[in-house]
C-alpha cells in the first residue's frame, strides 16, 4: 500500500501586527515549525503501516528550509520525502497550492491513500485536502475521527458531522483529512534520524510536472487576491470599567441584575 | 496579475541582507552573490513597496479579462440533514438579499435533495427569487461525489456570480470540491461580506490566527465563492413568497460514486454550546480543574454552558466540543461572561453575536475590551468568589 501523506512548515507564532504608522505587517517569519495538525495526518499512517505493508511518502511544498519539516516526518516513520519547490510556485492561493500539490503526488507515482490534517494554523482554511482531491479526480472524507477499517481495496472510517457521526467506506485511491486526536503522535526518533544522515529529500520542480502550462502554478493560477490587511472593527457602544476587585464584582451583579439575565 | 522581477545588477551584500529582514514570509534568499525569492512568497509586494530602491519591481501582466456580466444571481447552498434545513441557509440568505441591493441581481436557493416538498415552503418564505431543484433518489443524504455532480451542472447552466455555503462540516467538505473543480476562489470562514458594483464579492475573514482582517477578492474567475460560519449573521425575518420554483433535469447527472454511507450515529448534543442563551467562557490564567471548578459554579447559579478558549483545548483541560472560535463553535447568547480571555481575532470572530457581553480581564489594553459591552479590569480569581456571592444574593438564594 502506498500512502502520501501531506505536511507543512509553518510560523511558530501566527501572531502578527500592523505597524500602525506605516500600514505593514510585522511578523516574526524566522522561528518555525511543523503543522500540529499534520502530526496528526502522520501518526495515521504510521498506525496504518502497523497494520499492513505500506510505503509512506511525506510532502510539502515551501522553500528550501522546508526541508526541516520533511526531515521531522522522516525520523518520525517515513520513508520517503519529497519537496515541491519552484519559485514559479510562489504566491499560490488554495486553488493553486492545492492544484501544485495535486501534481506533484502525480509526479511521485502511483498512490492508494492520501492523508491530510485538517488544516494549518497559519491559512485556517482546512479547504486543501479536499480540492487535492477533486484536481487527482478521488474521492475524499474531510474530518476523519477514528479509522474503522483497513480494507485491501477501501477503507472504513467514521466522521465526526456537526449533529451525527457518519461511517463511510471509501475505495482507494482516496484521500482524507483527519482530525486532531485521532491518534497520538509520536516523537522523532533519534535511531531512526541517524538512517537518514546522508538521505537527501527529493526536489520536485516546476520542470517535473505533467502540465507544463505556467498560468496554473503559483500567483497566476490563484483566483483570489488579499485586497487589504485591516484591524478589526471595535464595538463603540461599550464601557470600561476599572475599580477594587471587590466593588467590580458588585457592580457586575448588579448590572445583570438590571439587564434582567440572572 | 503581474510577477516581481529582480535587478541582479543593483544587488549587493548589504542591501540582500536588508531585503531577507524586510520580507514576512521568509521568501527572500541570498546564495552565491544571487538574490532569489522561493515558493514561501505571498505577493505582498513589500519588498517592491519598502525594498532597497530598484532591485525589485512588479511587472504587470495583462489577463484575458472574463465577462461578469455573463454570471448573474448571489445563491445559497441549501444545507439539510435528517428533514431539516440547517439555520445558517436562511442567514446566508438574508446577507445575499442584502448584497444584489448593490448589483440588482437576484437571490437563488440552490436544493438538492430525494423530496423537494419538504423544504420549498419554508425556503421560498425567506424571499428568495429563484429555487433551482435537483431531485433524485440518491440526493436524500449528503454525498460529496453526487452533489458535486449536481452542483457542477447548477454551474455550468445557471452560471451564478456567486454562492454561498455554510461553515458546517458538510459546506467545508463540499465547497473546496466544487472550487477546485472550476478553479475559482474560495474564502472559508468569512466574517463580513459585501459587494462592489462590478458584482465582485468582498470577502472578509480573520488572517494569520492573530488580530488582523484580510479583506479577498476574486476578481477575474467565477462562481465567486465563500463559506460562512453558523451564527456569524443574523436570521432574516420570513416574508410573503414571491421565488420561483426551477425543476433541473438529473437524467444526465453522473452519479458514479466511490464512496459509500454505512451508518449514521447519533452524537451526545449535550455538549453543544451553539445553541446555549448563557455562556461563561474562561482563558488562559485557568490552569487546573479547582480553577475550572470555580468558574462552573458561577456557570451552574446562571444556568449557563462552560465554555474555553484554544489554550485549555490544548492542554486537555476542557472537552474540545466546549471551544468558542472560527476553530471552535460560533455562539450567539444572550449573556456572554468571558473570564481571563484577551480576545484575539480567532475567538472574537466566534462570539460576536452575542447579544451583552461582560468581560473580566487584567489587562486594560487586551483587545477583548473592544467587543465587550462591559469590560471589568480586574484579577478573575478575586472576582469571581465575590461575584459568585453576590449573585446568589440576587438571585435571593442566600
Amino acid at each position: 500500500m502506498k500512502i502520501v501523506v501531506c505536511i507543512k512548515q509553518v510560523p511558530a507564532s501566527s501572531e502578527v501586527q500592523i505597524d500602525p504608522v506605516t500600514g505593514v505587517l510585522i511578523r516574526d517569519g524566522s522561528n518555525t515549525k511543523m503543522n500540529p495538525y499534520d502530526l496528526y495526518a502522520l501518526e495515521t499512517a504510521f498506525k496504518i503501516k502497523e497494520q499492513r505493508k505500506a510505503h509512506l511518502t511525506s510532502i510539502t511544498m515551501g522553500p528550501q528550509a522546508a526541508t526541516a519539516v520533511l526531515n521531522e516526518s522522516l525520523w518520525m516513520g517515513c520513508d520517503e520525502a519529497v519537496l515541491l519547490s519552484d519559485r514559479k510556485f510562489a504566491g499560490a492561493d488554495v486553488v493553486a497550492t492545492s492544484y501544485t500539490l495535486s501534481q506533484g503526488i502525480k509526479a511521485i507515482g502511483d498512490f492508494d491513500l492520501i492523508i491530510c490534517g485538517k488544516q494549518t494554523t497559519d491559512g485556517d482554511t482546512a479547504q486543501v485536502g479536499p480540492e487535492i482531491a477533486e484536481a487527482l479526480n478521488i474521492p475524499h472524507i474531510a474530518y476523519v475521527e477514528r479509522i474503522v477499517e483497513i480494507k485491501d481495496k477501501s477503507i472504513v472510517v467514521s466522521v465526526s458531522m456537526d449533529k451525527t457521526n457518519e461511517i463511510w467506506e471509501i475505495n482507494y485511491p482516496c484521500l482524507i483529512t483527519v482530525e486532531k486526536g485521532i491518534f497520538t503522535p509520536r516523537l522523532p526518533s533519534y535511531k531512526r534520524s541517524l538512517k537518514f544522515l546522508d538521505y537527501q529529500p527529493r526536489t520536485i520542480t516546476f520542470a517535473d510536472m505533467e502540465d507544463q502550462n505556467e498560468s496554473h502554478y503559483g500567483l497566476k493560477g490563484s483566483p483570489t487576491q488579499v485586497e487589504r490587511m485591516f484591524p478589526p472593527e471595535k464595538n463603540t457602544d461599550k464601557e470600561l470599567w476599572i475599580d477594587s476587585e471587590e466593588e467590580l464584582a458588585v457592580k457586575m451583579a448588579n448590572k445583570m441584575n438590571q439587564l434582567k439575565l440572572l | 496579475m503581474g510577477k516581481i522581477i529582480i535587478n541582479q545588477n543593483k544587488v549587493t551584500y548589504e542591501n540582500a541582507q536588508e531585503a531577507i529582514k524586510i520580507c514576512p514570509f521568509g521568501a527572500i534568499e541570498y546564495q552565491n552573490n544571487k538574490l532569489d525569492i522561493n515558493s514561501a512568497c505571498k505577493m505582498c509586494k513589500l519588498c517592491v513597496r519598502k525594498g532597497p530602491a530598484g532591485v525589485f519591481e512588479f511587472v504587470e501582466e495583462q489577463v484575458k479579462a472574463i465577462d461578469k456580466n455573463e454570471w448573474q444571481g448571489v445563491s445559497v447552498f441549501v444545507e439539510h440533514n435528517n428533514d431539516k434545513i440547517h439555520p445558517v441557509v436562511f442567514e446566508l440568505i438574508g446577507k445575499a438579499k442584502e448584497l444584489v441591493k448593490v448589483t440588482k441581481q437576484k437571490v437563488y436557493a440552490v436544493l438538492f435533495t430525494d423530496d423537494a416538498k419538504k423544504f420549498e415552503d419554508e425556503i421560498l418564505s425567506y424571499g428568495v427569487d429563484k429555487l433551482y431543484v435537483y431531485e433524485h433518489q440518491e440526493f436524500a443524504h449528503f454525498h460529496v461525489e453526487k452533489y458535486a455532480s449536481a452542483m457542477e451542472d447548477f454551474i455550468k447552466k445557471i452560471k451564478p456570480s456567486v454562492i454561498l455555503y455554510g461553515g458546517t462540516s458538510i459546506g467545508r467538505s463540499f465547497a473546496p470540491r466544487i472550487a477546485s473543480r472550476f478553479k475559482t476562489g474560495l474564502t472559508a470562514d468569512c466574517t463580513i461580506l459585501g459587494m462592489k458594483e462590478n458584482t465582485d464579492l468582498i470577502q472578509n475573514r480573520p488572517a494569520f490566527g492573530g488580530n488582523i482582517m484580510a479583506g479577498i477578492i476574486c476578481p477575474n474567475n467565477r462562481p465567486q465563492m465563500a463559506t460562512v460560519r453558523y451564527k456569524i449573521f443574523k436570521m432574516p425575518a420570513k416574508e410573503k413568497p414571491h421565488g420561483e420554483i426551477v425543476r433541473m433535469g438529473v437524467d444526465q447527472l453522473d452519479l458514479s460514486s466511490n464512496m459509500k454511507l454505512l451508518a449514521v450515529k447519533p452524537k451526545d448534543s449535550s455538549v453543544d454550546i451553539s445553541e446555549a442563551e448563557i455562556i461563561v467562557a474562561i482563558g488562559r490564567p485557568f490552569k487546573t480543574a479547582e480553577d475550572i471548578a470555580l468558574a462552573k459554579k458561577l456557570a451552574d447559579l446562571l444556568g449557563a454552558e462552560m465554555a474555553s478558549t484554544r489554550p485549555l483545548i490544548e492542554i486537555g483541560l476542557m472537552d474540545p466540543r466546549k471551544q468558542i472560535g472560527l476553530s471552535g463553535r460560533t455562539v450567539a447568547p444572550k449573556l456572554l461572561i468571558t473570564l481571563g480571555i484577551s480576545g484575539a481575532v480567532q475567538f472574537a470572530a466566534g462570539m460576536k453575536g452575542s447579544q451583552v457581553v461582560f468581560s473580566v480581564c487584567n489587562d486594560k489594553n487586551a483587545p477583548i475590551f473592544d467587543i465587550a459591552h462591559y469590560g471589568v479590569v480586574g484579577d478573575v480569581f478575586k472576582i469571581l468568589p465575590k461575584l459568585i456571592s453576590e449573585v446568589k444574593v440576587l438571585k435571593g438564594l442566600v
